[in-house]
C-alpha cells in the first residue's frame, strides 16, 4: 500500500509528458471523486428523508420508548419497535450461524479439494443461488420449504435440541413452518453464495508459494487453510461475512413470506415473528395517519442504525485483530 | 467490458427512442389502490382496451396506497375498500363512489367437515377471534351445530399481516356484533389482534388456513372458491344462517341507502334482511373534484361508466356483485354535478 | 492417539465437512430449480413471449409486456448504476486509499447494501414520483440503480485492490499518466472481477420487487414509454402468485423460471466471453 503512495509522486512528475497526462488525470480523478461523493449524497438524502419522516413518531413516543416497547397497535396508534428489531437481529444471527460454516466449507472445497474440471461448474452453481431473486425464495419458502420444514425438520429439532437445558426453550413453537427460524434458514441459503464466492475469490488470491511452503513443511490441507490461508485473508473473509450480514438484515420479500408477520414476542424460535423490513413491506402501503406512517419510517431509521452499529463493531474487531497480528510478529 | 457497455448503451438508446415513439401513441390511464377489486378492474380494462383502444392500467398496491396516491396526484384515480370519511373528502377536495361489491367468508380447516356444514353465530365468531373460545369442540360451537362431529382441536386464528381493506371490513363487522371487540380491538385496515398468526395477502391467509389443522381465517369469496377452501355459514343481522352466494351479497346490498350516505360513506356489514350475507363490502373509486387534467378524468369516468353498463357479466363471473342501476344513475348524476375542470365546467356530461 | 493421527483425523473430518457443505449448498440449488422447472416449465412456451398478461379468469396469456419492461428497467438500472459504482470503486482503490473519505464512502456503501429495498423504493418515490406527479419506468430504473450501486462499488474496489502494486509501478515507470495506468492496466487486470460485480448487481436487481412497487409500479398492457408505469416481471410474479387464478399461478412460476434461467445464461455467457478476452489479452 505504501509503495503505491510513493509511486504517486513519481507519477505526478511524469504527468507533463506529451501523451497528455495532467488534464486527463485531473478529469479522471475528479470524475471518480464525484462518483464517490454521490454515494455519500444518496445515503445522506435517504437518512435525511428517514429522520424527517420519523420525527412525528419519535417526538410522540420518544426514541428509547419506541425501541423498547413491544406494543404495536394501529387502532390506538401506539407503536414500539422491539418485536421487529428482535426478529431482524435473531433471523440474521441464525442466517450467519448456519451460513458462515457452510460458506467456508464451500470455499474450502472449491479452492483446495475440488478437481480442476469441477471447479468452474461448482462455483457457477453456487453463484447461481445468489442469482435467484428474493421473491422466488419467498414463494418457494412459503409454498414448498415451510410445509417441508414443519413436517420433517421442526419435530426433529424439537425432539433433540429442544430437550437441552436452557437453549431448549428456543426450539419450541407451533408446527406451522412459518417462523423466525424458517426465515433464518432461508436467509442463510440466500447469503451462502455471497459469502462463499467472495471467500473463494479471496482464498484464490493467496500466493501459491505461501501454500506450497506450508505443504512443504508437512501441513495437512486443513492446516494450510486454517493456519495459513485464513489468517492472511481475514480482512477479506470479514468483508464477505459483512456482505452476507448486510443482505440478511435488509432482506425484505423472502422474509416477509415466511416469518409469520406477528408482532408478538416469543422465546421459541418456531413462533411466527417479524422483522423490520417485513413490517415496512407489509404495512407501508396501508398505513394511514401521520403517526402510523411515521412509525414505519422510524423503523427504517432503526434498521439503518442497527446496520451502522453492526458494521462499526465489525470494523473495530478487524482493527483489533490486525493490531494483535502486529504485536505477535 | 467495453463491448458490453457499448451494447448496453445501444439498448438504452433504443429504449429511449422507443419511449419517444410510444408517448405519441394511444391514451393511457393509471389507477392504483385496493387489492380486493383488482381482478375485476383488470378484467374490465382488458375488455375495455379491446372495445375502445384505451389502456387503463390498474395496479393493486393496497387501499391505503390508493388514497395516498390520489392525494399525491401520482395517479388518475385511486381505489379503496375502506371509504374515506366525508370530512376528509372535503379536506382534500376528493369525491368517492362505490364501484363494485363483494363478500368475505370464513374459511376453516377441520378434518371431515365440508363447506357449509359448520355454522357460526355472531357471538361464537367474535369469541373465537377474541381468543375466548380456543377449542373446536367448545360447548358454544357444539350447541349451534347439532349433528356435526367437532374435533377436539386447538383453534388457530389466521388474519392478514398486511394492512388491508379486507381486514377493515371484517373488523368493522366484528365491532358491530361485539361490544367487547369494539372496545378492546376496534376496526381498521390493521389492528392489534388478540390471537393468531398473520398471512400476507389473501393468498397468505388461504395457504395458512389450508395448512394448519384447526385454522380459521377470513378471505374474499373469490379466493375461497378458487382455492377450494371450506367456508362456513354465518348468522346474519336477522339471526338467520346464510350461505355466501352472489344472491345473498346482493341481498345485503339491496337495503343499502346510498342516497342518504354523505360522500357515499357507507359500510355494508351486518345489513338487515333474512338473506343478507353479513360481511359484504363495497369498493370505492376516488378522483379530484377539481380536475387538473380534465381529459384524464373524463377518460376515467368514461371507463367506469362503461364498466357500470357493460361489466356486470364479467363481475358476476368473478364472484363480484355489480352496483344496482338506481345507484349507478345517482353516482353519474353526482359526477356531472361535482367534478369540474379548472374553469368550472363539468367534466362529465351525458 | 498420537499427534500425526490426530492431525490426519482432523484433516479428514474437516474436509469431509467441507464436501458436505458444498453438497448442502448444491442440494438447495437443485431443489429450487426442480420446483421452478416442475411448476413453470410446462408454461415456458412461445405464448409466454408473444402474449401480454391475461386478465383475471381469462384463458392463457403470456408475459411479453412484463419481460420487455423488466429488460428495460434492469438494463437502464445498470447503465445508471455501473459507471457510478465502478468510478467510485476506482476512487476508493486508487485515489482515496487509506484516507478518511474513502473509509467513509466504503462504510456508507456497506450500509446502502443492507438498506431494505422497500425503503429505497419509498425514497425514490419521495424524490421522483411525487414531485414529477406520476409513476414511471425512469424512477424504477433509478431505484434499481441505487440498489446496484453499492454491489458494484464494493466488488470493483475489492477486485482492483487485488491487482499487485508492482503492476501499477511498472506502468507508471514507463511514463503512463495515472488515469491510463488505472484504465489500461489496473482495470484491465481486474475486469473479470469488476464484471462479476456488475453481474451480481444484475442478478440482484432483476428480481427486486419492493423498490418497483412505488416507482415503476406495473402495467397490464404493453408499453415502451419510460415516463409511464412500466410492466415488470417481479411485481407481476408477486401479483399473480398471490392471485386466486390457476393460470396466474402457472405464469408466476413460468416467470420465476424465466428470470432464473436468464440470469444463469447471462452468467455463463459472460464467463465464456471473459475467458476468451483474457486469453487474447
Amino acid at each position: 500500500m505504501r509503495g503505491w503512495d510513493l509511486g504517486d509522486t513519481r507519477m505526478n512528475d511524469t504527468s507533463a509528458n506529451p501523451r497528455g497526462g495532467a488534464l486527463g488525470d485531473t478529469l479522471f480523478r475528479g470524475a471518480s471523486l464525484v462518483a464517490a461523493l454521490t454515494v455519500l449524497a444518496v445515503l445522506g438524502a435517504i437518512i435525511l428523508m428517514l429522520v424527517k419522516g420519523s420525527m412525528p413518531a419519535l417526538g410522540k413516543f420518544g426514541f428509547l420508548h419506541f425501541i423498547t416497547s413491544a406494543e404495536w397497535n394501529p387502532v390506538t396508534e401506539q407503536f414500539g419497535a422491539l418485536s421487529p428489531i428482535t426478529g431482524t437481529l435473531v433471523s440474521s444471527a441464525i442466517a450467519i450461524i448456519i451460513g458462515l460454516p457452510v460458506s467456508f466449507g464451500i470455499a474450502l472445497f472449491i479452492t483446495e479439494l475440488c478437481p480442476v474440471w469441477l471447479k468452474r461448474p461448482v462455483g457457477t452453481a453456487i453463484e447461481l443461488l445468489a442469482a435467484i431473486p428474493s421473491i422466488i425464495y419467498g414463494m418457494w419458502g412459503l409454498f414448498v420449504f415451510a410445509p417441508f420444514f414443519a413436517e420433517h425438520i421442526q419435530p426433529l429439532l424439537t425432539a433433540t435440541l429442544g430437550r437441552l437445558p436452557v437453549i431448549g426453550a428456543l426450539f419450541e413453537g407451533p408446527p406451522l413452518g412459518i417462523s423466525v427460524f424458517t426465515a433464518g434458514v432461508i436467509l442463510a441459503i440466500m447469503i451462502i453464495p455471497f459469502i462463499a464466492s467472495v471467500m473463494r475469490d479471496v482464498f484464490n488470491t493467496v500466493r501459491r508459494e505461501l501454500r506450497e511452503s506450508a505443504y512443504g513443511l508437512g501441513c495437512t490441507t486443513w492446516e494450510v487453510v486454517w493456519k495459513v490461508v485464513l489468517p492472511v485473508t481475514r480482512a477479506g473473509v470479514t468483508g464477505a461475512v459483512m456482505l452476507g450480514l448486510g443482505r440478511a438484515l435488509g432482506e425484505t420479500m423472502a422474509v416477509t413470506f415466511v416469518i409469520g408477520n406477528s408482532h408478538d414476542l416469543n422465546t421459541g424460535l418456531f413462533w411466527p415473528g417479524n422483522s423490520i423490513a417485513s413490517t415496512i413491506a407489509n404495512e407501508f402501503t396501508e398505513a394511514d395517519g401521520e403517526i402510523y406512517t411515521s412509525s414505519l419510517i422510524a423503523l427504517g431509521l432503526v434498521l439503518f442504525l442497527i446496520t451502522f452499529i453492526v458494521l462499526s463493531l465489525a470494523r473495530i474487531m478487524l482493527i483489533r485483530m490486525s493490531r494483535q497480528d502486529g504485536a505477535k510478529s | 467490458m467495453k463491448r458490453t457497455l457499448a451494447a448496453a448503451c445501444a439498448a438504452a438508446a433504443i429504449a429511449i427512442l422507443a419511449s419517444g415513439v410510444a408517448s405519441a401513441g394511444v391514451k393511457t390511464i393509471t389507477g392504483a389502490g385496493a387489492t380486493f377489486p383488482y381482478p375485476v378492474y383488470a378484467k374490465w380494462a382488458e375488455a375495455y382496451y379491446k372495445a375502445t383502444g384505451v389502456k387503463l392500467n390498474y395496479q393493486s398496491i393496497g387501499s391505503g396506497g390508493g388514497i395516498k396516491q390520489i392525494k399525491a396526484k401520482t395517479v388518475d384515480f385511486g381505489a379503496s375498500d375502506a371509504p374515506m370519511k366525508p370530512a376528509d373528502l372535503d379536506k382534500y377536495g376528493l369525491i368517492q363512489w362505490p364501484q363494485i361489491m363483494g363478500g368475505e367468508v370464513l374459511a376453516v380447516n377441520l378434518p371431515g367437515i365440508k363447506s357449509g356444514e359448520l355454522k357460526l353465530s355472531k357471538q361464537v365468531l367474535a369469541d373465537i377471534f377474541l381468543g375466548k373460545i380456543t377449542k373446536w369442540n367448545d360447548a358454544k360451537i357444539a350447541a349451534i351445530n347439532p349433528g356435526v362431529k367437532l374435533p377436539e382441536m386447538k383453534i388457530t386464528v389466521v388474519h392478514r399481516s398486511d394492512g388491508s381493506g379486507t381486514t377493515f371490513i371484517f373488523t368493522n363487522y366484528l365491532s358491530k356484533i361485539s361490544p367487547e371487540w369494539k372496545e378492546k380491538v376496534g376496526f381498521g385496515k390493521a389492528v392489534s389482534w388478540p390471537t393468531g398468526v398473520g398471512g400476507k395477502g389473501n393468498e397468505g391467509v388461504s395457504s395458512y388456513v389450508s395448512r394448519i389443522p384447526g385454522g380459521i381465517g377470513y378471505v374474499e369469496y373469490a379466493y375461497a372458491l378458487q382455492n377450494h377452501l371450506t367456508w362456513t355459514k354465518l348468522e346474519n343481522h336477522d339471526g338467520a344462517y346464510v350461505t355466501p352466494t352472489a344472491a345473498n351479497f346482493q341481498a345485503a346490498a339491496a337495503g343499502a341507502d346510498w342516497a342518504a350516505a354523505k360522500g357515499y360513506y357507507l359500510l355494508l356489514t351486518n345489513q338487515p334482511g333474512a338473506k343478507s350475507w353479513p360481511i359484504t363490502g363495497a369498493s370505492f373509486i376516488l378522483v379530484y373534484k377539481k380536475a387538473d387534467k380534465p381529459e384524464n378524468t373524463r377518460a376515467v369516468l368514461k371507463f367506469f361508466d362503461w364498466a357500470y353498463k357493460n361489466g356486470q357479466d364479467a363481475a358476476l363471473k368473478l364472484d363480484y356483485v355489480p352496483m344496482p342501476e338506481k345507484v349507478v344513475d345517482m353516482v353519474e348524476k353526482k359526477w356531472s354535478q361535482t367534478i369540474k375542470d379548472a374553469s368550472g365546467n363539468p367534466v362529465w356530461a351525458k | 492417539m498420537n499427534l500425526y493421527a490426530r492431525r490426519k483425523l482432523l484433516n479428514v473430518f474437516n474436509l469431509t465437512a467441507s464436501v458436505l457443505a458444498t453438497a448442502f449448498g448444491l442440494f438447495f440449488l437443485v431443489w429450487l430449480l426442480w420446483v421452478l422447472f416442475a411448476r413453470g416449465f410446462a408454461h415456458l412456451d412461445p405464448a409466454l413471449f408473444t402474449h401480454d398478461m391475461p386478465g383475471p379468469g381469462s384463458e392463457g396469456g403470456g408475459l411479453r409486456n412484463a419481460i420487455t419492461g423488466s429488460l428495460m428497467l434492469t438494463v437502464l438500472g445498470v447503465i445508471f448504476g455501473a459507471p457510478l459504482g465502478v468510478m467510485a470503486g476506482i476512487y476508493l482503490s486508487e485515489y482515496g486509499r487509506g484516507g478518511w473519505l474513502a473509509a467513509t464512502v466504503r462504510f456508507v456503501s456497506d450500509i446502502l447494501l443492507s438498506a431494505p429495498s422497500i425503503v429505497i423504493g419509498v425514497f425514490v418515490y419521495e424524490i421522483m414520483v411525487a414531485p414529477l406527479g406520476g409513476f414511471s419506468g425512469w424512477s424504477g430504473a433509478v431505484a434499481l440503480a441505487i440498489i446496484a450501486l453499492p454491489v458494484i462499488l464494493r466488488t470493483t474496489e475489492d477486485m482492483m485492490l487485488l491487482v499487485p502494486d508492482t503492476m501499477r509501478e511498472a506502468a507508471a515507470a514507463l511514463g503512463a499518466p495515472r488515469w491510463k495506468v488505472i484504465t489500461r492496466v489496473v482495470l484491465r487486470a481486474a475486469r473479470s472481477g469488476v464484471m462479476t460485480g456488475i453481474l451480481l448487481s444484475v442478478a440482484r436487481i432483476s428480481g427486486e420487487t419492493a423498490p418497483l412497487l412505488f416507482t415503476a409500479l406495473n402495467n397490464q398492457f404493453f408499453s415502451l414509454d419510460m415516463s409511464r408505469p412500466m410492466a415488470n416481471l417481479p411485481v407481476t410474479i408477486f401479483n399473480f402468485a398471490m392471485g386466486p387464478y390457476d393460470n396466474w399461478h402457472d405464469l408466476a412460476w413460468a416467470g420465476s423460471l424465466l428470470i432464473t434461467l436468464v440470469v444463469l445464461g447471462l452468467n455463463i455467457l459472460t464467463r465464456a466471453f471473459l475467458r476468451g478476452g483474457n486469453q487474447k489479452g
